[in-house]
């Protein structure tokens, strides 16, 4: 990977000026190495090193911006093959296909609402990639207008060099993914690309002709780059996707871009599955056709689980959550803000059919051994959240329950809060019978 | 410019499992999953279709519809789990669950027998899932099973001697579960290979959850343990069951018929239980047991195009 602190004080001019806000040249190659500063705040290093330096620095896999405003999309910056080794950086982008043949605004419509709430985030897809069809630059031309003015996400135009020209005209200035330059005519489509500086798919037949281009079309200067290595075929494309991931962290240069795959399946079970599976496996961008919502929201949906950060645990609201309508006579359950924790609570609560009241103790998102150990899941934070919710107004009883886990808790918590407090299930699972056994006898 | 195809050297492989009375091999990977150019993936993941002891009372409708005439009679589902095309079919002992029917080790030793009589494919045998009984009823269920070659759990750190001793006896493998945490796994698999069952014969249980459900977390245990298992560590080297089904069908996008916003529930469930399955595939599972037959024919399509040549 990348040069180590050393390496880079080496090149460096060693004035220790501190104009770039560290104490010494060497802290500030630390700090470069670390991925957390710039060469630029160095104002006296010479050319030479700064050329030495930049393309050694440069992270394996380029960033990549697509689109402008509000929903522009960034791809690249990764740096691991697996999640757990660090985490993966840029959740891929969601590219739904609309034909210029066919009924585009109406397409474009259903792709717009293509927009899932889930625990108080938002998650949509990303492209809409209008497609030359018809093979007519007109025709095609007119599709790019009619979707842009629709919609919001940015663009992947794929058309030859001909009709592409037309669709820049009219898309160019929102730095649209252009589709694609391939052996035949990657002159017209870098300088195509250059003109609007937008972000220019290289497209091969198998990795060797690929990294051939790409080197071709680095020649002239153009590293606004995504890769397609041609394969459309479920295992070559893990094979391909595999390889270009590894081959860019070694540094191979080629294929340090981020990359596209083509999920489109006649059939919308078999694209949504693909989909999901080069989600991933690395794809930068997914092309699927299908715009409904139950195709679609699994993918957005492994996306979301298989971006997130290893070290960071994702929390949900700290609030009152009703589950299937609970009267006045629901239990009370307390969990931690864990959404792990959380899911596992509410799904087998609504597993057992049970109405309840769920509240997660906000513990900075940890789970509830992990946030008594931390001193975060205590009778003291478990009494403000029942007080400051005010959920027990909710209720016609004085009961709350807490994980079986935390028992030690029971008796202070109920000093504290004046209710009776129950101890539960140490795991969501048990909840069902508990249920049962407990609350509903 | 021709590419190095990069090829890791991996020194070691997952161990190779041996199942059911024809003996169905499973597991025997020497690389990462569907990279077949860098190793080998000898035996393809299997399905195993639910049949469970008593009427479900917590199946959706589109659960119940293919099982219709055969909710009541564990055998009979068992024949229709065949027919479906699972590669095994997996018997939950329901019934022994205090809270239900609470029957007896010998209830349901003999529904087990019943059942794997009436197949000639590998049968899974899950309890109840209270710990304690489970540790009652398994080894009586193992030794009525005698011959069966069957995968009998799940086996936990409370009542893994019992079900060890007696899936050693006759002959049978188990499945260890641990909760979501690699060391875990580890230090079951080797207090179960202590009392000398061979780790050839144990197969383990991320307890993985559903697409939305904290579903990365076992995936990211099992792409570990798989790198683990390839460079030699033995404790990790064995068959990942995933229970799918169980997980899947618990999200609401898979059983809420009346989420509009989500799309009809036919394909949306199907994708969930898939997804969730085909997720794990590409992560290192190896036994998926599912609940929808539609989804184990999707997963099976799948499996097939992902085994497909990809050599450079």
């Amino acid at each position: 990977m990348g040069l180590t602190g050393l390496e880079i004080f080496k090149q460096l001019p060693k004035k220790n000026c501190k104009e770039c806000g560290q104490p010494t040249c060497l802290a500030f190659a630390m700090q470069l190495a670390a991925g957390k500063a710039s060469l630029d705040a160095c104002p006296y290093v010479s050319d030479a090193a700064r050329e030495a330096l930049d393309s050694a620095s440069a992270p394996p896999v380029a960033l990549i911006k697509i689109g402008a405003g509000e929903k522009l999309l960034e791809l690249g910056n990764e740096t691991v093959l697996f999640r757990h080794d660090k985490r993966f950086e840029h959740p891929s982008g969601i590219a739904i296909q609309v034909n210029d043949n066919e009924d585009v605004k109406a397409k474009v419509e259903k792709i717009n609402k293509l927009v899932f709430d889930r625990v108080g985030q938002t998650h949509e897809v990303n492209l809409v990639a209008v497609n030359n069809a018809s093979g007519d630059a007109a025709k095609f031309a007119e599709a790019v207008k009619t979707a842009q003015e629709n919609t919001q996400y940015p663009l992947l135009l794929i058309a030859d060099a001909a009709a592409m020209e037309k669709g820049l005209e009219v898309a160019g200035a929102n730095k649209p993914v252009v589709y694609a330059a391939d052996a035949n005519n990657y002159e017209a489509m870098v300088n195509l690309a250059k003109k609007y500086e937008a972000p220019l798919v290289v497209k091969g037949n198998d990795l060797n002709s690929l990294a051939e281009l790409v080197e071709k079309v680095m020649a002239l200067g153009y590293k606004n780059l995504i890769l397609d290595s041609g394969s459309r075929e479920l295992a070559k494309v893990i094979a391909d996707q595999t390889q270009i991931r590894r081959q860019a962290l070694k540094l191979f240069r080629p294929f340090g871009y981020p990359t596209i795959a083509f999920a489109n399946n006649d059939d919308a079970i078999i694209e949504s599955l693909n989909a999901s599976t080069y989600v991933a496996k690395y794809a930068g961008i997914v092309v699927m056709n299908s715009a409904e919502a139950e195709h679609i929201l699994p993918v957005i949906t492994l996306r979301l689980n298989v971006y997130t950060d290893p070290q960071k645990p994702i929390a949900v609201e700290s609030k009152i959550y009703e589950l299937l309508n609970p009267g006045p006579d629901a239990p009370v359950l307390i969990t931690t803000n864990f959404s792990l924790s959380y899911f596992c609570v509410a799904g087998d609560t609504e597993g057992a059919r049970q109405p309840a009241y769920v509240i997660p103790v906000d513990t900075d998102g940890i789970s509830v051994l992990t946030a008594w150990a931390a001193g975060k899941f205590t009778p003291e934070t478990i009494a403000d959240t029942v007080k400051n919710l005010g959920v027990m107004d909710k209720v016609n009883h004085k009961k709350i329950i807490i994980p079986g886990g935390v028992a030690v808790l029971s008796g202070k918590t109920a000093e504290l809060t004046g209710l009776e407090v129950i101890v539960g299930p140490r795991e969501s699972a048990g909840l069902p019978s508990f249920f049962k056994q407990r609350w509903n006898q | 410019m021709a590419v190095n195809v990069i090829k890791e050297r991996w020194t070691s492989k997952v161990a190779e499992m041996k199942l059911g009375p024809n003996e169905i091999k499973i597991g025997g990977e020497s690389t990462l999953p569907f990279l077949h150019f860098e190793g080998e993936m000898p035996h393809r993941p299997v399905t195993a279709l639910e049949v469970i002891d008593m009427e479900p009372e917590d199946y959706p409708d589109m659960l119940k519809e293919p099982f219709a005439s055969v909710l009541n009679d564990p055998v009979a589902w068992a024949k229709k789990v065949v027919e479906y095309g699972a590669d095994m079919v997996a018997l939950r002992l329901m019934s022994a669950h205090p809270d239900w029917k609470n029957a007896s080790a010998d209830e349901v030793a003999a529904t087990a027998r019943a059942v794997a009589d009436a197949i000639d494919v590998p049968l899974i045998v899950i309890g109840c899932g209270v710990e304690e009984k489970d540790g009652e009823i398994l080894p009586v269920v193992a030794e009525k099973l005698e011959g069966k070659k069957c995968l009998i759990g799940c086996v936990t750190q409370a009542n893994y001697k019992s079900v060890t001793a007696a899936a050693n006896g006759y002959g049978h493998c188990v499945i260890a579960s641990t909760p979501l945490d690699i060391n875990l796994c580890k230090q079951l698999n080797i207090l179960i290979n202590e009392m000398g069952l061979p780790l050839d014969r144990v197969a383990f249980d991320p307890l993985v959850g559903a697409l939305g459900y904290g579903i990365e977390y076992a995936y990211s245990i099992m792409e570990r343990a798989r790198t683990g298992a390839l460079t030699g560590d033995k404790t990790l080297a064995t068959p990942v069951v995933c229970f799918v089904g169980q997980e899947a069908w618990k999200a609401k996008e898979a059983k809420d018929p009346d989420a509009a916003e989500w799309g009809p529930q036919g394909d949306r469930a199907i994708l969930w239980e898939t997804t969730t399955a085909t997720t794990f595939a590409i992560a290192g599972g190896t036994i998926f047991i599912m609940r929808h037959p539609e989804s184990i024919k999707r997963f099976n399509a799948f499996i097939d195009e992902a085994m497909k040549s990809n050599a450079y």
